[in-house]
């Protein structure tokens, strides 16, 4: 990831790390024509223009018209060619635009003070001008940073038995979201390939400072550890954080139990059960039950339910009335925790200049849309199944003789994914921007009477 | 603000007043312009020792007591009643003096509202409170039928965070969460519906955070003032104080070398590969590459190498041997040879030109084609890293520099590389290219030919 520079060095901002990673190489699997096509079909421009004029593309007085205006978009091209701070005054340059230049991939930035495209006018002024003012707060969750806690793939790679990591990450960021810090407006998207993306929009986390966000995401972040550390998770303290136990209750110990335990066979092997008791700092007890499961081999229990019988003994020992010791009676938190606990690409998080994929893009590697997710319905996500590019074509292809463009959308499999869209997020979200654009217009106006005072 | 949860004992009839201002409206009197000078240089001093411990990782209660010493020695005044008046003004001066940049501002907003945050804690519990009143904070405390529903949670935040379980009568004040980012950061706080539930001794830190987006506001004010009309008054008075004020650097003077013999040109060479800091090795390397710098890079190696002892004669030989090989030897004398004389104090102004401190050449802002500046700020990570390796750093060792580098210690990450390369600590830290360089050859040179 490049460098952050405070201060002139802004061209240099960072771009979502996961996928620049992997360069921007022109993959066999996108096809421009099926692209354009996808554009000028399917994509759903208006939405997106919708949703980032945040209610200001309205007749209301109190609306800003420059708002939309000043929003960075960057488009990825073929070639590895990368634009920078592209903005548009209206849904249908902003159409055009994409239509025309036929984009890899869209990442969508901050609004800035002033328009990004004229940003070398303000240049010369000095003082900060052209500078972020507003940008959702959003997060980046990537499954390549599970590679050490999942045995099913490594990489870019996802399949069934890891995305409940992804399904984790969903409730416990969204729930905290919601109940911790009061926000409404979340949107989850998939990111195409293996993880996800989230855009919390309300008024007041867009008006978040670097520092405000850098305290959420440091909120929501418990790993500490690195390769040379043995525990990942240190849970210290009498008692857990409320957010934190509520998590450990409520998703990530069900989750561990039920499915992660299983799924990943996380006792089945030495090399994996001895990963676990490096965590437990006490001798005596592992070698016990490295010795329990050590003869085990003979043991009448059949290979499937090993992981899950281990599991119970490993929390009898510790949890026995035996173990006062409360760092021991913390242990098995820390091992679900360290197994589950989503974790974050915190730098994404903690600053406004940080781009983000736009949803609904198509993942240059996969094919797949980036399509939401429901977070009352994650469990029922499964990555595997998302339209793709070709997909879509092809059921446009039914389709036949021409239609009006909502139809299309409609016998494609991607209409339900933008009706969601519509009605949970985008709608919700409309309206509240209006309430909110209708109140500060009125505080505006009853402080221009009282101006004198101020 | 209201506290009125539950009784508590009838006000007393005595006025607290608190020793620490917030400093709303700027000092009234007349100011000498000495002490204009000599108070806020003393307050620098305050505030580039918090610098200093902040960013050498200092724990919680070293910081505490760094403060105090630091207050202590720097903020007296022979007479009790001048005391205030100190305090007032030289906050006035700095502000005048770090407004005038992006960078400037957010150094000094740091170290103020970690000052600020110090002295409020220093503070009776009444004072605390009469500031909380100032401060016009529009929070109540938590009524008792929301306190008893939260009882366990706030609690379990408290034991979470090794903390007494809070009493009956405990005052909680239910704010934005916004408003106290740092106890959400280490989740030191109950969280319900984007409230942070504070209690009364976690306050310091919502005053903190009122201290400095105030502060914040005026240093925009101060600078929109300063531009447009009192450094063009005060251009024969002030404004060359001010100017001088921020860039001075409240260390040992290094214009003049100390403690070593002169050096020659030949030994340049060793010298650099041995005891220059990156900055410096930097520059000597391009210019060596080169056989150019552009005029930024001359100044800061120009006058380090003063500093280190090279005089003006070795000086003028060094550098045209250097520009020789791509400008004639007329051309030299006639356009650079009267900077190097200038920085020797050979030609126009007679003042001795000071070799830079870190802290100024941190803040400088090299342009294209510039190599002057502090590497751990400007250099590009891949860059840094090359550079560290090319001068012996261990892997290990890099890493714990970058580390610093990304939380903008950048003194700091200078000073582990001395620490690195020379095998042996470092305590002062580095916070001068010369002092890099004496300490070094403190290190290296036999006992026996030392001062
Ligand atoms: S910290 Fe100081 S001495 Fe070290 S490289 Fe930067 S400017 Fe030079
Ligand atoms: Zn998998």
């Amino acid at each position: 990831m490049k460098k952050e520079e405070n201060g002139n060095g802004r061209d240099e901002m960072v771009i979502d790390g996961s996928e620049e990673r992997e360069g921007n190489a022109v993959p066999e699997g996108l096809n421009v024509n099926y692209l354009k096509l996808y554009y000028g079909k399917l994509f759903p421009h208006a939405d997106i223009h919708k949703w980032m004029s945040y209610g200001n593309d309205g007749k209301h007085p109190g609306c800003d018209q420059s708002y939309f205006g000043r929003r960075e978009f960057s488009f990825t091209l073929d070639n590895d060619i990368y634009l920078r701070f592209q903005s548009f005054n209206s849904a249908s340059e902003l159409e055009n635009s994409i239509k025309e230049k036929c984009p890899f991939k869209i990442d969508i930035g901050p609004v800035y003070s002033v328009d990004p495209s004229k940003r070398h006018a303000y240049a010369q002024t000095g003082d900060n001008v052209f500078t972020p003012v507003e940008r959702e707060l959003i997060f980046d969750i990537d499954m390549t940073d599970y590679d050490d806690v999942r045995y099913c793939c490594a990489g870019a790679d996802v399949c069934l038995d890891c995305w409940p990591l992804m399904t984790i990450a969903i409730k416990v960021i969204d729930t905290a979201l919601r109940d911790d810090f009061g926000f409404n407006h979340i949107l989850w998207v998939y990111s195409g390939r293996r993880g996800v993306h989230c855009w919390v929009c309300d008024g007041k986390a867009r008006r978040l400072t670097n520092e405000q966000r850098a305290a959420i995401a440091d909120y929501f972040h418990v790993y500490k550890g690195n390769e040379n550390s043995q525990k990942k998770v240190s849970l210290t303290g009498a008692a857990l954080h409320p957010f934190l136990a509520r998590s450990y209750t409520e998703v990530l110990r069900n989750f561990f139990e039920t499915k992660l335990l299983s799924s990943q066979n996380l006792f089945s092997t030495e090399e994996r059960y001895e990963k676990i008791l490096d965590m437990i700092p006490d001798e005596s007890l592992t070698s016990e039950l490295r010795g329990k499961w050590q003869d085990n081999k003979r043991s009448t229990s059949s290979k499937k339910d090993i992981d899950s019988i281990r599991w119970e003994q490993l929390k009898t020992m510790l949890q026995s009335g035996k173990q006062k010791v409360q760092g021991l009676r913390r242990c098995v938190e820390e091992i679900v925790f360290s197994f589950t606990y989503p974790r974050l690409d915190m730098e994404v998080s903690k600053h406004m200049n940080h781009l983000l994929k736009a949803p609904f893009c198509v993942h240059p590697k996969t094919g797949r849309i980036c399509v939401p997710i429901d977070p009352n319905e994650c469990e029922e996500f499964n990555p595997t199944t998302v339209p793709t590019l070709a997909t879509l074509l092809e059921e446009l292809n039914m389709g036949g003789v021409r239609q009006e463009v909502n139809d299309e959308l409609d016998r494609t499999s991607l209409g339900e994914s933008i009706r969601f869209f519509r009605s949970s997020f985008l709608q919700p979200l409309l309206k509240s921007c209006k309430e909110e654009i209708e109140s500060s217009y009125n505080t505006k106006l009853q402080r221009s009477k009282n101006s004198l005072t101020w | 603000m209201e506290t009125v949860r539950t009784q508590r004992k009838p006000l007393s009839k005595e006025v607290v007043v608190p020793t620490l201002p917030l400093y709303r409206s700027p000092p009234s009197l007349e100011v000498r312009l000495e002490d204009f000078e000599l108070f806020a240089i003393d307050r620098l001093r305050v505030l580039k020792g918090i610098s200093d411990g902040l960013s050498r990782g200092k724990k919680h209660e070293e910081m505490e007591q760094l403060e105090k010493d630091l207050w202590n020695k720097n903020m007296r005044h022979p007479q009790a009643s001048e005391i205030a008046n100190k305090d007032i003004i030289s906050h006035f001066v700095l502000r005048l003096v770090y407004c005038r940049t992006e960078e400037l501002r957010k150094w000094f907003l740091s170290m103020e509202t970690a000052l600020f945050r110090y002295r409020f804690r220093q503070e009776s519990a009444e004072a605390q409170r009469a500031l909380m009143a100032e401060f016009d904070l529009p929070y109540k405390a938590v009524g008792s039928a929301e306190f008893e529903s939260l009882r366990d949670k706030l609690g379990q935040v408290s034991r979470s965070i090794g903390q007494p379980l809070p009493t009956a009568d405990a005052i909680f004040y239910k704010v934005p969460f916004e408003e106290v980012p740092e106890l959400v950061a280490g989740r030191r706080v109950f969280l319900h519906k984007g409230h942070a539930y504070i209690a009364s001794n976690q306050v310091v830190s919502l005053v903190g955070t009122q201290f400095r987006s105030h502060l914040s506001k005026a240093l925009i004010l101060t600078n929109r003032k300063w531009t447009s009309t009192v450094r063009e008054q005060e251009k024969d008075r002030l404004t060359p104080i001010v100017e001088a004020l921020c860039t001075s650097y409240l260390g040992p003077d290094y214009s003049q070398p100390k403690g070593f013999a002169e050096i020659s040109v030949k030994d340049i060479n060793e010298l650099a590969r041995s005891s220059f800091p990156l900055c410096m090795r930097h520059l000597f390397e391009k210019l060596k590459e080169d056989h150019h710098l552009k005029h930024g890079g001359r100044m800061q190696l120009g006058l380090f190498l003063k500093g280190v002892g090279l005089k003006l004669d070795d000086a003028l030989m060094f550098w045209k041997a250097e520009f020789s090989q791509k400008v004639s030897a007329e051309r030299f004398d006639k356009e650079y040879a009267y900077g190097i004389r200038h920085n020797y104090g050979r030609e126009g102004k007679r003042t001795d030109y000071t070799p830079y401190s870190c802290q100024k050449i941190i803040l400088s802002t090299p342009g294209v084609g510039d190599h002057h500046g502090c590497p751990y700020r400007h250099f590009s990570d891949e860059n840094l890293r090359a550079a560290l390796s090319k001068m012996g750093v261990n892997s290990r060792a890099v890493e714990d520099v970058m580390d610093k580098v990304r939380n903008r210690h950048y003194q700091l990450a200078c000073t582990l590389t001395f620490e690195a390369v020379h095998a042996s600590s470092c305590d002062s830290g580095i916070n001068h290219p010369n002092q890099y360089f004496s300490d070094s050859q403190k290190l290296l040179q036999p006992k026996s030919t030392q001062f």
